[in-house]
């Protein structure tokens, strides 16, 4: 006998497959873009910012290790002083939203917050993308 | 005893034929479960644990979170 202690809701924060009714309703997890700019909290800002042009990205995730997020940085941070390093620059502590999340709530959330991209991450704070207003149906 | 298992090892032992239990209330077990979980409720678990399971299989139980 096994006693999966972290549960449900590890499972579902990494993103892993489930059955069930909610499963016919989109959530994070069918959205998400995976492949997204990331950075350090050491590197100079100018770098960052001519990698994350050259994506057609207009944000980039800062991390630390194991890809646990650190801050973001989107497009106003990614304009200041291209001197200073990311850790000066970025938003520290962004909101983060788990991939089980419904696509309507997140269509609620980014509206009321105004948020144009929103990181995703597993339950112990790993990123596994990002979303963007588009991606929940806002124009 | 049950021994505690990670997210890993439940994919693992689930490839290689483990028996996966949610201890949840049948209405939150419909809404979302781990692929291939049969629902057996805490207030159950004692009563049909023995009819439903087979003993030469091992069994991964979890429920929402560690509360």
């Amino acid at each position: 006998m096994y006693d999966y202690r972290v549960g449900k809701q590890d499972w579902m924060g990494a993103g892993l497959p489930t059955e069930g009714t909610n499963t016919e309703r989109p959530r994070l997890v069918d959205v998400v873009h995976r492949d997204v700019p990331t950075c350090s909290l050491g590197e100079r800002l100018g770098d960052v910012r001519d990698r994350v042009v050259a994506t057609g990205w207009d944000a980039c995730v800062v991390v630390g290790r194991e890809r646990v997020v650190l801050g973001l940085l989107r497009a106003a941070e990614l304009q200041a002083n291209p001197e200073l390093p990311v850790e000066r620059a970025m938003r520290p502590g962004p909101s983060t939203y788990r991939p089980f999340v419904s696509v309507a709530e997140m269509r609620r959330i980014m509206t009321e917050r105004n948020l144009t991209s929103s990181p995703v991450t597993t339950s112990d704070g790993k990123l596994i993308g990002l979303v963007r207003q588009q991606d929940v149906g806002i124009d | 005893m049950a021994r505690e298992i990670d997210r890993d090892g439940v994919r693992r032992l689930m490839e290689e034929g483990a028996q996966i239990v949610e201890v949840l209330p049948a209405r939150e077990y419909s809404e979302d479960h781990l692929p291939g979980a049969i629902n057996l409720p805490l207030r159950k678990i004692e009563a049909d644990a023995s009819r439903v399971l087979d003993p030469s299989r091992p069994v991964i139980v979890y429920c929402w979170d560690t509360a």
